[in-house]
Protein backbone atom coordinates (compact mmCIF):
# COMPACT_ATOMS: atom_id res chain seq x y z
CA UNK A 1 0.00 0.00 0.00
CA UNK A 2 2.39 2.52 -0.63
CA UNK A 3 0.37 5.50 -2.25
CA UNK A 4 2.26 8.72 -2.31
CA UNK A 5 1.31 10.69 0.87
CA UNK A 6 0.01 13.75 -0.80
CA UNK A 7 -3.30 13.42 -1.40
CA UNK A 8 -3.72 16.20 -2.99
CA UNK A 9 -4.55 15.12 -6.66
CA UNK A 10 -6.12 17.25 -9.34
CA UNK A 11 -10.25 16.42 -8.45
CA UNK A 12 -11.99 19.27 -7.29
CA UNK A 13 -13.10 19.73 -3.43
CA UNK A 14 -16.49 18.72 -4.25
CA UNK A 15 -16.24 15.86 -6.09
CA UNK A 16 -13.41 14.64 -3.59
CA UNK A 17 -16.67 15.19 -1.06
CA UNK A 18 -18.69 13.61 -3.28
CA UNK A 19 -16.73 10.76 -3.96
CA UNK A 20 -16.36 9.93 -0.30
CA UNK A 21 -20.20 10.80 0.72
CA UNK A 22 -21.26 8.08 -1.74
CA UNK A 23 -18.52 5.57 -0.52
CA UNK A 24 -19.63 5.95 2.87
CA UNK A 25 -23.86 5.60 1.94
CA UNK A 26 -23.24 2.19 0.08
CA UNK A 27 -20.87 0.74 2.52
CA UNK A 28 -23.78 1.52 5.03
CA UNK A 29 -26.21 -0.38 3.30
CA UNK A 30 -23.90 -3.33 2.45
CA UNK A 31 -23.67 -3.60 6.15
CA UNK A 32 -27.40 -3.23 6.31
CA UNK A 33 -28.88 -6.47 5.60
CA UNK A 34 -25.80 -8.26 7.67
CA UNK A 35 -26.74 -6.47 10.78
CA UNK A 36 -30.50 -7.44 10.53
CA UNK A 37 -29.65 -11.02 10.58
CA UNK A 38 -27.71 -10.34 13.60
CA UNK A 39 -30.68 -8.35 15.05
CA UNK A 40 -33.37 -11.60 13.71
CA UNK A 41 -31.35 -14.37 15.64
CA UNK A 42 -32.84 -12.35 18.75
CA UNK A 43 -36.27 -11.44 17.28
CA UNK A 44 -38.90 -13.20 19.70
CA UNK A 45 -41.25 -13.49 15.87
CA UNK A 46 -40.38 -16.94 14.58
CA UNK A 47 -41.31 -15.26 10.61
CA UNK A 48 -39.15 -12.17 11.57
CA UNK A 49 -41.59 -9.30 11.41
CA UNK A 50 -40.37 -5.84 11.73
CA UNK A 51 -39.85 -3.78 13.79
CA UNK A 52 -39.00 -6.95 15.97
CA UNK A 53 -42.01 -7.21 18.89
CA UNK A 54 -39.34 -8.56 21.49
CA UNK A 55 -35.90 -9.93 21.58
CA UNK A 56 -34.96 -13.40 22.91
CA UNK A 57 -31.86 -15.74 23.39
CA UNK A 58 -33.83 -18.61 23.10
CA UNK A 59 -33.00 -19.24 19.53
CA UNK A 60 -29.33 -19.44 20.16
CA UNK A 61 -29.91 -21.83 23.01
CA UNK A 62 -31.95 -24.31 20.19
CA UNK A 63 -28.87 -23.43 17.71
CA UNK A 64 -26.66 -24.61 19.88
CA UNK A 65 -28.05 -27.98 20.59
CA UNK A 66 -28.91 -28.86 16.91
CA UNK A 67 -26.39 -31.34 16.03
CA UNK A 68 -27.89 -31.62 12.51
CA UNK A 69 -25.63 -27.76 12.36
CA UNK A 70 -22.77 -29.00 14.64
CA UNK A 71 -22.72 -32.46 12.21
CA UNK A 72 -22.52 -29.69 9.31
CA UNK A 73 -20.08 -27.84 10.47
CA UNK A 74 -17.79 -30.39 11.23
CA UNK A 75 -17.94 -31.88 7.19
CA UNK A 76 -17.68 -28.23 5.99
CA UNK A 77 -14.12 -27.84 7.88
CA UNK A 78 -13.12 -31.43 7.39
CA UNK A 79 -13.70 -30.76 3.09
CA UNK A 80 -12.01 -27.39 3.58
CA UNK A 81 -8.58 -28.71 5.32
CA UNK A 82 -8.59 -31.58 2.49
CA UNK A 83 -9.29 -28.99 -0.17
CA UNK A 84 -6.74 -26.43 0.96
CA UNK A 85 -4.77 -29.37 1.89
CA UNK A 86 -4.39 -29.97 -2.08
CA UNK A 87 -4.37 -26.90 -3.39
CA UNK A 88 -1.37 -26.18 -1.58
CA UNK A 89 0.64 -28.71 -2.52
CA UNK A 90 -0.66 -28.21 -6.63
CA UNK A 91 -0.77 -24.35 -6.21
CA UNK A 92 2.98 -23.99 -5.07
CA UNK A 93 4.12 -26.73 -7.92
CA UNK A 94 2.27 -24.60 -10.39
CA UNK A 95 3.87 -21.35 -9.24
CA UNK A 96 7.22 -22.83 -8.95
CA UNK A 97 6.98 -24.16 -12.89
CA UNK A 98 5.65 -21.68 -14.15
CA UNK A 99 8.35 -19.38 -12.28
CA UNK A 100 11.39 -18.02 -15.13
CA UNK A 101 10.05 -19.71 -17.40
CA UNK A 102 8.99 -19.29 -20.73
CA UNK A 103 7.16 -21.50 -23.60
CA UNK A 104 4.61 -22.42 -25.52
CA UNK A 105 1.33 -23.07 -23.56
CA UNK A 106 2.69 -20.89 -21.19
CA UNK A 107 -0.28 -18.52 -21.22
CA UNK A 108 -2.82 -21.86 -21.69
CA UNK A 109 -1.83 -23.06 -18.28
CA UNK A 110 -2.40 -20.04 -16.52
CA UNK A 111 -5.68 -19.78 -18.11
CA UNK A 112 -6.43 -22.74 -17.00
CA UNK A 113 -5.75 -22.17 -13.43
CA UNK A 114 -8.20 -19.78 -13.66
CA UNK A 115 -11.05 -21.72 -15.04
CA UNK A 116 -12.24 -23.17 -12.64
CA UNK A 117 -13.50 -20.03 -10.73
CA UNK A 118 -13.84 -18.27 -14.26
CA UNK A 119 -16.79 -20.83 -15.51
CA UNK A 120 -19.76 -20.39 -13.46
CA UNK A 121 -20.01 -23.04 -10.57
CA UNK A 122 -23.38 -25.20 -12.21
CA UNK A 123 -20.50 -25.94 -14.67
CA UNK A 124 -17.66 -27.06 -12.99
CA UNK A 125 -20.59 -28.76 -10.58
CA UNK A 126 -22.22 -30.68 -12.84
CA UNK A 127 -19.05 -31.45 -15.45
CA UNK A 128 -17.75 -33.30 -11.69
CA UNK A 129 -20.92 -34.79 -11.00
CA UNK A 130 -21.03 -36.03 -14.62
CA UNK A 131 -17.49 -37.51 -14.59
CA UNK A 132 -18.01 -39.29 -11.17
CA UNK A 133 -21.20 -40.65 -11.93
CA UNK A 134 -22.05 -41.47 -15.13
CA UNK A 135 -18.58 -41.54 -16.93
CA UNK A 136 -16.40 -43.14 -13.82
CA UNK A 137 -19.37 -45.24 -11.95
CA UNK A 138 -17.96 -43.66 -9.03
CA UNK A 139 -20.33 -42.91 -6.18
CA UNK A 140 -20.85 -39.11 -4.73
CA UNK A 141 -18.99 -39.10 -1.11
CA UNK A 142 -17.59 -36.30 0.91
CA UNK A 143 -14.16 -36.68 -1.57
CA UNK A 144 -15.54 -36.00 -4.65
CA UNK A 145 -16.79 -32.74 -2.80
CA UNK A 146 -12.97 -32.49 -2.05
CA UNK A 147 -11.78 -33.30 -5.49
CA UNK A 148 -14.26 -30.30 -6.95
CA UNK A 149 -13.20 -27.68 -4.08
CA UNK A 150 -9.38 -28.42 -4.36
CA UNK A 151 -10.25 -27.71 -8.15
CA UNK A 152 -11.21 -24.29 -7.93
CA UNK A 153 -8.96 -23.60 -4.69
CA UNK A 154 -5.84 -24.09 -7.10
CA UNK A 155 -5.80 -20.72 -8.13
CA UNK A 156 -6.13 -18.76 -4.60
CA UNK A 157 -2.54 -20.67 -3.76
CA UNK A 158 -1.00 -19.74 -6.85
CA UNK A 159 -2.01 -16.33 -7.15
CA UNK A 160 -0.39 -15.92 -3.70
CA UNK A 161 2.68 -17.56 -4.30
CA UNK A 162 3.61 -16.34 -7.98
CA UNK A 163 3.02 -12.43 -7.06
CA UNK A 164 5.59 -13.38 -3.77
CA UNK A 165 8.05 -14.89 -6.43
CA UNK A 166 7.41 -11.72 -8.73
CA UNK A 167 8.90 -9.07 -5.83
CA UNK A 168 11.16 -11.47 -4.23
CA UNK A 169 12.79 -12.54 -7.56
CA UNK A 170 15.56 -15.05 -7.32
CA UNK A 171 18.45 -13.50 -5.83
CA UNK A 172 18.31 -15.47 -2.36
CA UNK A 173 18.06 -18.90 -4.03
CA UNK A 174 20.87 -18.28 -6.07
CA UNK A 175 23.15 -16.66 -3.68
CA UNK A 176 22.60 -20.11 -1.79
CA UNK A 177 23.15 -22.04 -4.68
CA UNK A 178 26.43 -20.29 -5.28
CA UNK A 179 27.34 -20.53 -1.61
CA UNK A 180 27.18 -24.71 -2.10
CA UNK A 181 23.68 -25.95 -1.21
CA UNK A 182 21.66 -28.09 -3.79
CA UNK A 183 18.19 -27.73 -4.60
CA UNK A 184 16.57 -29.20 -1.51
CA UNK A 185 18.64 -27.35 1.21
CA UNK A 186 18.00 -24.01 -0.59
CA UNK A 187 14.06 -24.79 -0.94
CA UNK A 188 14.35 -25.63 2.83
CA UNK A 189 16.16 -23.08 3.92
CA UNK A 190 15.77 -20.26 1.44
CA UNK A 191 12.81 -20.67 -0.45
CA UNK A 192 10.02 -22.45 1.71
CA UNK A 193 10.37 -19.51 4.38
CA UNK A 194 10.41 -16.91 1.74
CA UNK A 195 6.92 -17.87 0.52
CA UNK A 196 5.47 -18.61 4.00
CA UNK A 197 3.24 -15.94 4.29
CA UNK A 198 2.17 -16.14 0.61
CA UNK A 199 1.27 -19.62 1.31
CA UNK A 200 -0.75 -19.01 4.56
CA UNK A 201 -2.76 -16.02 2.87
CA UNK A 202 -3.20 -18.84 0.50
CA UNK A 203 -4.02 -21.19 2.46
CA UNK A 204 -6.49 -18.93 4.32
CA UNK A 205 -8.29 -17.94 1.29
CA UNK A 206 -8.72 -21.46 -0.01
CA UNK A 207 -10.34 -22.48 3.51
CA UNK A 208 -13.05 -19.60 3.17
CA UNK A 209 -13.78 -20.56 -0.70
CA UNK A 210 -14.24 -24.43 0.12
CA UNK A 211 -16.26 -23.17 3.67
CA UNK A 212 -18.28 -21.20 2.06
CA UNK A 213 -19.02 -23.11 -1.53
CA UNK A 214 -22.61 -24.08 -1.98
CA UNK A 215 -22.85 -24.57 -6.11
CA UNK A 216 -20.47 -26.98 -6.88
CA UNK A 217 -21.09 -29.13 -3.65
CA UNK A 218 -24.95 -29.44 -4.20
CA UNK A 219 -23.63 -30.86 -7.61
CA UNK A 220 -20.88 -33.52 -6.00
CA UNK A 221 -22.71 -34.18 -2.03
CA UNK A 222 -24.39 -37.77 -2.04
CA UNK A 223 -27.98 -36.60 -0.11
CA UNK A 224 -25.84 -37.85 2.89
CA UNK A 225 -23.14 -35.55 2.70
CA UNK A 226 -24.47 -32.13 4.14
CA UNK A 227 -21.96 -29.32 4.64
CA UNK A 228 -22.78 -25.97 6.76
CA UNK A 229 -24.29 -24.72 3.37
CA UNK A 230 -26.01 -27.53 2.44
CA UNK A 231 -27.39 -27.69 5.58
CA UNK A 232 -28.78 -23.75 5.99
CA UNK A 233 -30.02 -24.22 2.35
CA UNK A 234 -32.23 -27.77 3.53
CA UNK A 235 -33.34 -25.72 6.25
CA UNK A 236 -33.81 -22.28 5.23
CA UNK A 237 -37.56 -23.09 3.82
CA UNK A 238 -38.54 -25.27 7.23
CA UNK A 239 -40.61 -22.34 9.03
CA UNK A 240 -40.08 -24.20 12.16
CA UNK A 241 -35.59 -24.58 11.64
CA UNK A 242 -36.29 -20.93 10.53
CA UNK A 243 -34.95 -18.94 13.39
CA UNK A 244 -32.23 -21.51 13.95
CA UNK A 245 -30.55 -21.38 10.91
CA UNK A 246 -31.11 -17.25 11.30
CA UNK A 247 -28.64 -17.74 14.59
CA UNK A 248 -26.24 -20.21 12.68
CA UNK A 249 -26.52 -17.14 9.57
CA UNK A 250 -25.67 -14.95 12.31
CA UNK A 251 -22.53 -16.63 13.70
CA UNK A 252 -21.24 -17.03 9.86
CA UNK A 253 -21.47 -13.28 9.79
CA UNK A 254 -19.40 -12.61 13.11
CA UNK A 255 -16.98 -15.41 12.27
CA UNK A 256 -16.40 -13.67 8.92
CA UNK A 257 -14.24 -11.54 11.18
CA UNK A 258 -11.82 -13.78 11.72
CA UNK A 259 -9.93 -14.47 8.64
CA UNK A 260 -9.86 -10.37 8.16
CA UNK A 261 -7.98 -10.14 11.42
CA UNK A 262 -5.70 -13.27 10.35
CA UNK A 263 -4.88 -11.41 6.89
CA UNK A 264 -4.25 -8.48 8.58
CA UNK A 265 -1.66 -10.24 11.08
CA UNK A 266 0.19 -12.62 8.01
CA UNK A 267 1.12 -9.25 6.09
CA UNK A 268 -1.09 -6.11 6.05
CA UNK A 269 -1.35 -6.63 2.51
CA UNK A 270 -4.96 -7.79 2.32
CA UNK A 271 -5.32 -6.52 -1.21
CA UNK A 272 -2.67 -9.13 -2.66
CA UNK A 273 -4.63 -12.13 -4.68
CA UNK A 274 -7.10 -11.57 -2.85
CA UNK A 275 -9.36 -10.64 -5.64
CA UNK A 276 -8.82 -14.48 -6.79
CA UNK A 277 -11.48 -15.27 -4.28
CA UNK A 278 -14.89 -16.38 -4.71
CA UNK B 1 20.34 -34.18 -14.15
CA UNK B 2 17.63 -31.95 -12.91
CA UNK B 3 19.86 -28.98 -12.53
CA UNK B 4 21.30 -29.68 -16.08
CA UNK B 5 17.78 -30.01 -17.78
CA UNK B 6 15.58 -26.80 -16.44
CA UNK B 7 12.77 -28.30 -18.71
CA UNK B 8 13.01 -31.40 -16.91
CA UNK B 9 12.28 -29.39 -13.87
CA UNK B 10 9.68 -27.13 -15.36
CA UNK B 11 8.16 -30.59 -16.55
CA UNK B 12 8.24 -32.37 -13.22
CA UNK B 13 6.95 -29.41 -11.08
CA UNK B 14 4.05 -28.91 -13.59
CA UNK B 15 2.86 -32.72 -14.13
CA UNK B 16 0.72 -32.86 -10.83
CA UNK B 17 -1.31 -29.67 -11.47
CA UNK B 18 -1.48 -30.45 -14.86
CA UNK B 19 -2.65 -34.11 -14.37
CA UNK B 20 -5.18 -32.43 -11.95
CA UNK B 21 -6.01 -29.58 -13.83
CA UNK B 22 -5.40 -30.47 -17.27
CA UNK B 23 -6.68 -34.04 -17.79
CA UNK B 24 -9.56 -34.23 -14.70
CA UNK B 25 -10.61 -31.26 -14.81
CA UNK B 26 -10.81 -30.68 -18.57
CA UNK B 27 -11.36 -34.13 -18.96
CA UNK B 28 -15.00 -33.45 -17.22
CA UNK B 29 -15.76 -30.66 -18.86
CA UNK B 30 -14.58 -32.68 -22.45
CA UNK B 31 -16.99 -35.59 -20.82
CA UNK B 32 -19.52 -32.72 -20.25
CA UNK B 33 -20.00 -31.76 -24.02
CA UNK B 34 -19.76 -35.38 -24.80
CA UNK B 35 -23.09 -36.18 -22.42
CA UNK B 36 -24.74 -33.24 -23.90
CA UNK B 37 -24.91 -35.25 -27.68
CA UNK B 38 -25.98 -38.02 -25.67
CA UNK B 39 -29.85 -39.19 -24.64
CA UNK B 40 -31.82 -40.15 -21.57
CA UNK B 41 -34.33 -43.04 -21.97
CA UNK B 42 -37.64 -41.92 -20.79
CA UNK B 43 -38.61 -45.45 -19.27
CA UNK B 44 -35.73 -46.71 -17.60
CA UNK B 45 -34.13 -43.21 -16.50
CA UNK B 46 -30.89 -44.56 -18.21
CA UNK B 47 -28.27 -42.64 -20.78
CA UNK B 48 -28.25 -43.75 -24.01
CA UNK B 49 -24.81 -43.55 -25.48
CA UNK B 50 -25.84 -42.80 -28.65
CA UNK B 51 -25.08 -39.45 -30.53
CA UNK B 52 -27.82 -36.96 -31.42
CA UNK B 53 -28.27 -33.15 -31.18
CA UNK B 54 -32.21 -33.79 -29.77
CA UNK B 55 -30.69 -32.02 -26.28
CA UNK B 56 -29.80 -28.70 -28.42
CA UNK B 57 -32.74 -28.66 -31.09
CA UNK B 58 -34.93 -28.81 -27.78
CA UNK B 59 -32.48 -25.93 -26.22
CA UNK B 60 -32.65 -23.76 -29.10
CA UNK B 61 -36.59 -24.05 -30.30
CA UNK B 62 -38.73 -24.40 -27.36
CA UNK B 63 -39.87 -20.62 -26.26
CA UNK B 64 -39.12 -20.95 -22.55
CA UNK B 65 -35.42 -22.12 -22.61
CA UNK B 66 -34.88 -19.46 -25.38
CA UNK B 67 -36.32 -16.56 -22.95
CA UNK B 68 -34.56 -18.28 -19.93
CA UNK B 69 -31.13 -18.32 -21.84
CA UNK B 70 -32.13 -14.38 -22.98
CA UNK B 71 -33.24 -13.52 -19.45
CA UNK B 72 -29.84 -15.02 -17.83
CA UNK B 73 -27.29 -13.23 -20.11
CA UNK B 74 -29.66 -10.21 -19.51
CA UNK B 75 -29.77 -10.31 -15.78
CA UNK B 76 -25.65 -11.15 -15.44
CA UNK B 77 -25.29 -7.90 -17.76
CA UNK B 78 -27.40 -5.64 -15.67
CA UNK B 79 -25.55 -6.84 -12.68
CA UNK B 80 -22.33 -5.96 -14.12
CA UNK B 81 -23.25 -2.94 -15.10
CA UNK B 82 -24.57 -2.00 -11.44
CA UNK B 83 -21.93 -3.48 -9.84
CA UNK B 84 -19.15 -1.17 -12.27
CA UNK B 85 -21.68 2.21 -11.44
CA UNK B 86 -21.04 1.09 -7.74
CA UNK B 87 -17.65 0.23 -7.80
CA UNK B 88 -16.00 2.66 -9.91
CA UNK B 89 -16.46 5.51 -7.63
CA UNK B 90 -15.99 3.60 -4.11
CA UNK B 91 -12.81 2.55 -5.71
CA UNK B 92 -11.58 6.09 -6.80
CA UNK B 93 -12.38 7.29 -3.46
CA UNK B 94 -10.23 4.63 -1.73
CA UNK B 95 -7.47 4.71 -4.44
CA UNK B 96 -6.83 8.34 -4.79
CA UNK B 97 -8.48 10.21 -2.18
CA UNK B 98 -8.49 8.50 1.19
CA UNK B 99 -5.87 8.72 3.46
CA UNK B 100 -3.43 6.27 3.91
CA UNK B 101 -5.49 5.11 6.90
CA UNK B 102 -8.46 5.63 5.95
CA UNK B 103 -7.70 3.41 2.87
CA UNK B 104 -7.01 0.21 5.31
CA UNK B 105 -9.80 0.71 6.87
CA UNK B 106 -12.00 0.87 3.55
CA UNK B 107 -10.16 -1.97 2.40
CA UNK B 108 -11.24 -4.17 5.55
CA UNK B 109 -14.69 -3.09 5.11
CA UNK B 110 -14.84 -3.70 1.60
CA UNK B 111 -13.34 -7.65 2.48
CA UNK B 112 -15.38 -8.02 5.61
CA UNK B 113 -18.59 -9.00 3.49
CA UNK B 114 -16.91 -10.90 1.18
CA UNK B 115 -15.82 -13.49 3.79
CA UNK B 116 -19.47 -13.41 5.37
CA UNK B 117 -20.95 -16.17 3.69
CA UNK B 118 -23.10 -16.44 0.65
CA UNK B 119 -25.62 -18.02 1.44
CA UNK B 120 -26.03 -16.01 4.60
CA UNK B 121 -26.03 -12.58 2.38
CA UNK B 122 -28.70 -14.23 0.15
CA UNK B 123 -31.09 -15.29 2.91
CA UNK B 124 -30.54 -11.55 4.33
CA UNK B 125 -32.06 -10.09 1.51
CA UNK B 126 -34.89 -12.74 1.77
CA UNK B 127 -35.18 -11.29 5.62
CA UNK B 128 -34.97 -7.46 3.72
CA UNK B 129 -37.54 -8.12 0.94
CA UNK B 130 -39.78 -10.02 2.82
CA UNK B 131 -43.57 -9.13 3.04
CA UNK B 132 -43.19 -7.08 6.78
CA UNK B 133 -39.62 -6.99 6.60
CA UNK B 134 -37.72 -3.63 6.90
CA UNK B 135 -37.92 -2.33 3.45
CA UNK B 136 -41.63 -2.91 3.40
CA UNK B 137 -41.58 -1.01 6.52
CA UNK B 138 -39.33 1.87 5.27
CA UNK B 139 -41.64 2.39 2.26
CA UNK B 140 -44.69 1.61 3.43
CA UNK B 141 -45.13 5.02 4.78
CA UNK B 142 -44.61 6.94 1.16
CA UNK B 143 -46.95 4.67 -0.41
CA UNK B 144 -45.09 2.67 -1.71
CA UNK B 145 -43.93 -1.86 -1.22
CA UNK B 146 -41.11 -3.87 -0.88
CA UNK B 147 -40.45 -5.21 -4.88
CA UNK B 148 -41.28 -8.80 -3.02
CA UNK B 149 -39.37 -11.84 -4.48
CA UNK B 150 -39.20 -11.83 -8.44
CA UNK B 151 -36.87 -11.35 -10.63
CA UNK B 152 -36.05 -7.42 -9.14
CA UNK B 153 -35.19 -9.14 -6.09
CA UNK B 154 -32.45 -11.47 -7.65
CA UNK B 155 -31.00 -8.40 -9.52
CA UNK B 156 -30.94 -6.44 -6.01
CA UNK B 157 -29.45 -9.59 -4.48
CA UNK B 158 -26.73 -10.47 -7.16
CA UNK B 159 -25.40 -7.07 -7.61
CA UNK B 160 -24.83 -7.20 -3.70
CA UNK B 161 -23.21 -10.47 -3.26
CA UNK B 162 -20.97 -9.65 -6.65
CA UNK B 163 -20.13 -6.14 -5.60
CA UNK B 164 -16.94 -6.57 -3.80
CA UNK B 165 -15.80 -8.54 -6.48
CA UNK B 166 -16.15 -5.41 -8.22
CA UNK B 167 -14.27 -2.85 -5.98
CA UNK B 168 -11.04 -4.77 -5.11
CA UNK B 169 -9.51 -5.26 -9.17
CA UNK B 170 -10.64 -2.06 -9.62
CA UNK B 171 -9.32 -0.42 -6.51
CA UNK B 172 -5.99 -2.21 -7.70
CA UNK B 173 -6.14 -1.05 -10.78
CA UNK B 174 -6.43 2.68 -9.81
CA UNK B 175 -3.95 2.59 -7.27
CA UNK B 176 -1.42 1.60 -9.25
CA UNK B 177 -1.87 5.02 -11.84
CA UNK B 178 0.64 6.84 -10.59
CA UNK B 179 -1.00 10.64 -9.39
CA UNK B 180 1.04 12.25 -11.51
CA UNK B 181 -0.77 11.39 -14.22
CA UNK B 182 -3.61 13.37 -12.81
CA UNK B 183 -1.08 16.27 -12.31
CA UNK B 184 -0.07 15.75 -15.51
CA UNK B 185 -3.48 15.82 -16.65
CA UNK B 186 -4.62 18.94 -14.97
CA UNK B 187 -1.32 21.10 -16.16
CA UNK B 188 -2.99 20.20 -19.52
CA UNK B 189 -5.94 22.10 -18.77
CA UNK B 190 -8.29 19.43 -18.49
CA UNK B 191 -10.88 19.57 -16.17
CA UNK B 192 -11.37 17.26 -13.07
CA UNK B 193 -14.05 15.33 -15.61
CA UNK B 194 -12.05 15.23 -18.35
CA UNK B 195 -9.45 13.64 -16.57
CA UNK B 196 -11.53 11.04 -15.43
CA UNK B 197 -13.05 10.35 -18.51
CA UNK B 198 -10.29 10.79 -21.13
CA UNK B 199 -7.21 9.36 -18.37
CA UNK B 200 -8.55 7.61 -15.55
CA UNK B 201 -11.05 5.69 -17.34
CA UNK B 202 -9.19 4.45 -19.75
CA UNK B 203 -6.41 3.05 -18.08
CA UNK B 204 -8.57 1.26 -15.26
CA UNK B 205 -10.64 0.00 -18.05
CA UNK B 206 -9.07 -3.56 -17.94
CA UNK B 207 -9.08 -3.36 -13.85
CA UNK B 208 -13.09 -3.05 -14.66
CA UNK B 209 -13.20 -6.11 -17.36
CA UNK B 210 -11.35 -8.39 -14.99
CA UNK B 211 -14.36 -7.63 -12.24
CA UNK B 212 -16.80 -7.83 -14.59
CA UNK B 213 -15.40 -11.20 -15.60
CA UNK B 214 -16.64 -12.14 -12.15
CA UNK B 215 -19.64 -10.39 -11.72
CA UNK B 216 -20.73 -11.70 -15.07
CA UNK B 217 -19.82 -15.34 -14.68
CA UNK B 218 -20.82 -15.89 -11.14
CA UNK B 219 -24.78 -14.29 -11.98
CA UNK B 220 -24.54 -16.51 -15.22
CA UNK B 221 -24.43 -19.62 -13.13
CA UNK B 222 -26.17 -18.66 -9.96
CA UNK B 223 -29.52 -21.06 -9.17
CA UNK B 224 -29.40 -20.34 -5.38
CA UNK B 225 -29.95 -16.88 -4.89
CA UNK B 226 -32.83 -17.22 -7.79
CA UNK B 227 -34.42 -20.19 -5.41
CA UNK B 228 -34.10 -17.96 -2.73
CA UNK B 229 -35.77 -14.40 -3.50
CA UNK B 230 -36.32 -15.17 -6.88
CA UNK B 231 -39.81 -16.15 -6.24
CA UNK B 232 -40.74 -18.43 -9.68
CA UNK B 233 -38.14 -16.38 -11.70
CA UNK B 234 -35.54 -19.28 -13.51
CA UNK B 235 -32.37 -18.53 -14.45
CA UNK B 236 -30.28 -20.87 -16.69
CA UNK B 237 -28.41 -22.55 -13.38
CA UNK B 238 -32.00 -23.58 -12.06
CA UNK B 239 -32.71 -25.48 -15.61
CA UNK B 240 -29.32 -26.96 -14.95
CA UNK B 241 -29.99 -28.31 -11.43
CA UNK B 242 -33.86 -29.38 -11.74
CA UNK B 243 -32.39 -31.44 -15.12
CA UNK B 244 -29.37 -33.67 -13.13
CA UNK B 245 -29.50 -36.67 -10.41
CA UNK B 246 -30.33 -39.88 -11.07
CA UNK B 247 -33.98 -39.64 -12.16
CA UNK B 248 -33.81 -36.75 -14.23
CA UNK B 249 -32.16 -35.72 -17.69
CA UNK B 250 -28.87 -35.30 -16.69
CA UNK B 251 -27.51 -35.33 -20.92
CA UNK B 252 -30.05 -32.43 -21.71
CA UNK B 253 -28.64 -30.45 -18.07
CA UNK B 254 -25.17 -30.60 -19.59
CA UNK B 255 -26.53 -29.17 -22.92
CA UNK B 256 -27.94 -26.09 -20.90
CA UNK B 257 -24.56 -25.93 -19.17
CA UNK B 258 -22.84 -25.33 -22.41
CA UNK B 259 -24.40 -22.20 -22.80
CA UNK B 260 -22.86 -20.27 -19.92
CA UNK B 261 -19.58 -22.21 -21.30
CA UNK B 262 -20.05 -20.70 -24.81
CA UNK B 263 -20.42 -17.37 -23.51
CA UNK B 264 -18.29 -16.92 -20.80
CA UNK B 265 -15.40 -18.45 -23.49
CA UNK B 266 -16.80 -15.93 -25.72
CA UNK B 267 -15.91 -13.07 -23.23
CA UNK B 268 -12.51 -14.00 -21.84
CA UNK B 269 -11.85 -14.44 -25.60
CA UNK B 270 -13.01 -10.72 -26.35
CA UNK B 271 -11.23 -9.23 -23.39
CA UNK B 272 -7.91 -11.31 -23.78
CA UNK B 273 -6.94 -8.09 -25.79
CA UNK B 274 -7.59 -5.71 -23.04
CA UNK B 275 -4.87 -7.47 -20.37
CA UNK B 276 -7.69 -7.74 -18.06
CA UNK B 277 -6.54 -11.67 -17.65
CA UNK B 278 -3.39 -10.17 -16.22
CA UNK B 279 -5.23 -8.50 -13.36
CA UNK B 280 -7.38 -10.81 -12.18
Amino acid sequence: MATSSSRSIAMSRGLRRSLGGFTVLVLAVVYVPLLLVLINSFNTDNTFGWPPPGFTLHWWKVAAESSGARDALVTSVEVALCATAVALVLGTLAAMGLRRTRFFGRNAISLLIILPIALPGIVTGLAFQNGFRTILGVQLSIWTIVIAHATFCIVTVFNNVQARFQRLGASYEQASMDLGAGRWTTFRLITFPMLRSSLLAGALLSFGLSFDEIVVTTFTASSQDQTLPIWILQNLFRPNQAPVVNVVAAVLVIASAVPIYLAQRLSGSTAEGLTGAR
Amino acid sequence: MIDRRPGLRVGLLLTPPMLWLGVAYLGALAALLVTSLWTQNDFTGSIERAWTLENFRTLFTVDVYRTITLRTIGIAALVTVIDVVLAFPIALYMAKVASPRLQRILVISVLTPLWASYLVKAYAWRGMLSADGPIAWIARPFGLDTPGYGLPAVVITLSYLWLPYMILPVYAGLERLPDSLFEASADLGAGAWTTLRRVVFPMAFPAVVAGSIFTFSLSMGDYIAVKIVGGTGQLLGNVVYDNQGAANNLPFAAAVATVPIVVMLAYLTAVRRTGALENL
